[in-house]
């Protein structure tokens, strides 16, 4: 295929329309909710065009500047999870058989349509007391008495892995299958043992969509909100949960506003410092 | 209740509510074959289909006023439709029932168009709790439904009732308790201070509330759910996964008969009576028909029929009422009942939910 760069109007027809699809979705919205995170709120009512700080400055406090961190951390956790077990899980998985690879691709495109309210619901009835697989244990005698496993930090993490495994999969597959075969074959024959091999040749040659991946599953993580509500108590709760109750619950759109953008720039400022990381180090 | 908290059902009814609103606009022959016809905002779900199957057509028949329910969301997002219309000159509904907050909220705008006390008959039969006035004595709002948030157990767990909204503190109960997630729907403050403080008059002073905050941390330990989500807890407290804990009377009951393990019961303090009002929209101009609709509403024959049928507590008087003994504690209480401070929701909402979040999450 010839690439050309575009000379005339005519050459750009092609992106007007994911052109505009990106403007009215995604500018528009942004910018909306940009202006009214500058808004008064008037506790009494509504909320009133104006241009304030306020709603920054209660926002810029020690309580949540460590709901924040924790929504980060979440976030990134279940991204190195996730990569950490769907890397060699993907790999393995190209070298299967044909219909074994599709049979598992479409038991992976399954789990994408389920929601998130009945994963969470469906998690907290597999790790609750009276109903879960701690009932299983007690059968074959590995504990005394059947527990709850939920809520907790692990609920949270498994609920989310689990949301997420599913695209980091489909995100690495298409790279992994056109990852040259002969690489793995030329270090074997060069006397490196399969996992020296995998560790040594395969994951640096996957290093830039391993990076990209993690980036995806970061941000998909979050923007969680269910999960962490139906499976954690009050501490696990990240910085979307409290966004929610200002908006919907307590009606103070200017709060939830400014909060929203203060997540979005966090995440595109750790999304650019990665991306940077990985150019440097390419260079 | 139960679809009351359904966030994506109040979304599509709402929407399924304007389409409908623009089919009607749309074919005006519907709208003159009735001669007098009012539109009723109604909560999506549970309480609409109820008034639908059971409230509205009665009061069609006997007045001869056609009535066109709208799904409304809870939560104050009505409240932000019904002021943007009303500058518009727009009702999206005529009368509305509100929660108690956006009641308040919207008579800082004047929303509300004052209501003739005098034609409502049984004016002088509502309990003081369901009349909402502006700060100058003008009527804003009248009852339109009540409903009790009471102490809930699993009968399997707890063969004998609790007594008190103390069992919330006790240590035996640690990790075993489902509250509502936020300040402005748990009521626990006021809980607290009736229960511990002598009142919720204790909660007039800013050392009153944080006095009430830290007493309320105490119970911390012994949540095991802080939910938003009503079927979240239901189904918990039906298995006995989480077996005690604050829900709603009247689905507490329903569940119950169907034979769950589960029982509602009125601490001795009291239970928690929240309600919603009828409200008028300033742009509305079927004033008349208002009027007699709340009248209608305000009966103590609708409101026996209310508790009968959709299972709220009257807002009149228990004297005025033809519900027996049976009926009446199916939906109700003599026990003076904890009524929530929503004036502290309007004045200082924003700093009483920036505590109670850093006491939960904290």
């Amino acid at each position: 295929m010839r690439r050309e760069p575009p000379r005339n109007a005519a050459d750009y027809a092609p992106i007007v329309f994911p052109g505009a699809m990106l403007v009215i979705f995604f500018v528009i919205p942004f910018s909306i909710m940009l202006a009214v995170s500058f808004f008064r709120r008037n506790p009494a009512g509504f909320y009133s065009p104006d241009f304030v700080f306020d709603n920054y400055a209660r926002f810029l406090s020690p309580f949540f500047g460590s709901v924040l961190g924790f929504s980060l951390l979440l976030a990134i956790l279940v991204a190195i999870i996730c990569v950490a077990v769907s890397v060699p899980f993907t790999v393995l998985l190209t070298r299967a058989s044909r219909r074994a690879q599709t049979l598992w691709l479409v038991a992976l495109l399954s789990v994408l349509s389920l929601s998130e309210v009945i994963i969470g619901f469906s998690w907290s009835t597999l790790l609750s007391r009276t109903a879960g697989i701690t009932n299983l244990f007690v059968a074959i005698g590995l504990m005394e008495a059947p527990r709850a496993l939920l809520p907790g930090f692990g609920a949270v993490l498994t609920g989310m892995v689990y949301q997420a495994l599913p695209y980091t999969i489909l995100i690495l597959y298409p790279a992994i299958v056109r990852l040259d075969p002969t690489l793995m074959e030329a270090a074997r024959t060069l006397g490196a043992s399969p996992t020296r091999a995998f560790f040594n040749v395969v994951i640096p040659a996957l290093r830039n969509t391993i990076v990209a991946t993690l980036i995806m599953v970061f941000v998909f993580a979050l923007g969680s909100y269910l999960l962490p509500q139906i499976l954690g108590r009050p501490r696990h709760w990240t910085l979307s949960v409290l966004i929610t109750d200002q908006a919907i619950l307590q009606s103070n759109m200017p709060f939830a506003a400014a909060m929203a953008v203060f997540l979005v720039l966090i995440s595109l400022a750790l999304v650019g410092l990665t991306v940077m990381a990985g150019g440097r180090r390419e260079a | 209740m139960t679809e009351l908290f359904n966030k994506a059902m109040r979304r599509r009814t709402v929407l399924g509510g304007a389409a409908a609103m623009a089919g009607t606009l749309a074919m005006p022959s519907i709208l003159r074959a009735q001669d007098r016809s009012l539109k009723v905002g109604v909560y999506g779900g549970y309480f609409k289909d109820s008034f639908d199957a059971n409230i509205f057509p009665v009061f069609t028949e006997e007045t001869g006023i056609a009535v066109e329910s709208i799904a409304e969301p809870t939560g104050e997002a009505w409240l932000v439709q019904l002021e943007q219309a009303a500058r518009a000159g727009q009702a999206p509904a005529d009368v509305s029932m509100m929660a108690q907050t956006p009641t308040r909220r919207g008579m800082t705008t004047d929303l509300w168009a004052p209501l003739d006390p005098s034609r409502i008959s049984n004016f002088d039969d509502l309990l003081p709790t369901f009349v909402a006035e502006y700060p100058d004595g003008r009527l804003a709002g009248v009852g339109a439904v009540a409903w009790y948030i009471t102490l809930v157990t699993n009968t399997d767990t707890y063969p004998e009732a609790p007594e008190s909204w103390m069992a919330l503190w006790d240590e035996a109960n640690a990790d075993k308790l489902g509250l509502l997630a936020l300040v402005s729907n748990s009521f626990l403050l006021e809980v607290t201070a009736k229960t511990h403080m002598g009142g919720t008059d204790a909660l007039d002073t800013e050392e009153g509330q944080l006095a009430a905050f830290e007493k309320l941390a105490e119970v911390k330990p012994n949540v095991r759910l802080w939910y938003r989500d009503e079927a979240q807890f239901e189904q918990a407290l039906k298995s006995g996964e989480i077996p005690m804990g604050q829900y709603y009377h009247d689905v507490t009951g329903l569940a119950a008969a169907d034979g769950h393990p589960v029982r509602s019961t009125f601490p001795k303090e009291g239970g928690i009576l929240d309600s919603g009002n009828w409200c008028l929209s300033r742009a509305s101009v079927k004033s008349d028909e208002a009027h007699v609709f709340i009248d209608f509403m305000s009966r103590p024959e609708t409101q026996g029929l209310l508790s009968r049928k959709v299972g709220t507590a009257p807002t009149l008087a228990r004297g005025v009422l033809d519900l027996t003994d049976e009926e009446f504690s199916a939906v109700s209480s003599e026990i003076d009942p904890i009524v929530p401070r929503y004036d502290l929701y309007t004045e200082k909402g924003d700093w009483l939910n920036q505590k109670w979040t850093e006491l939960i999450v904290g």
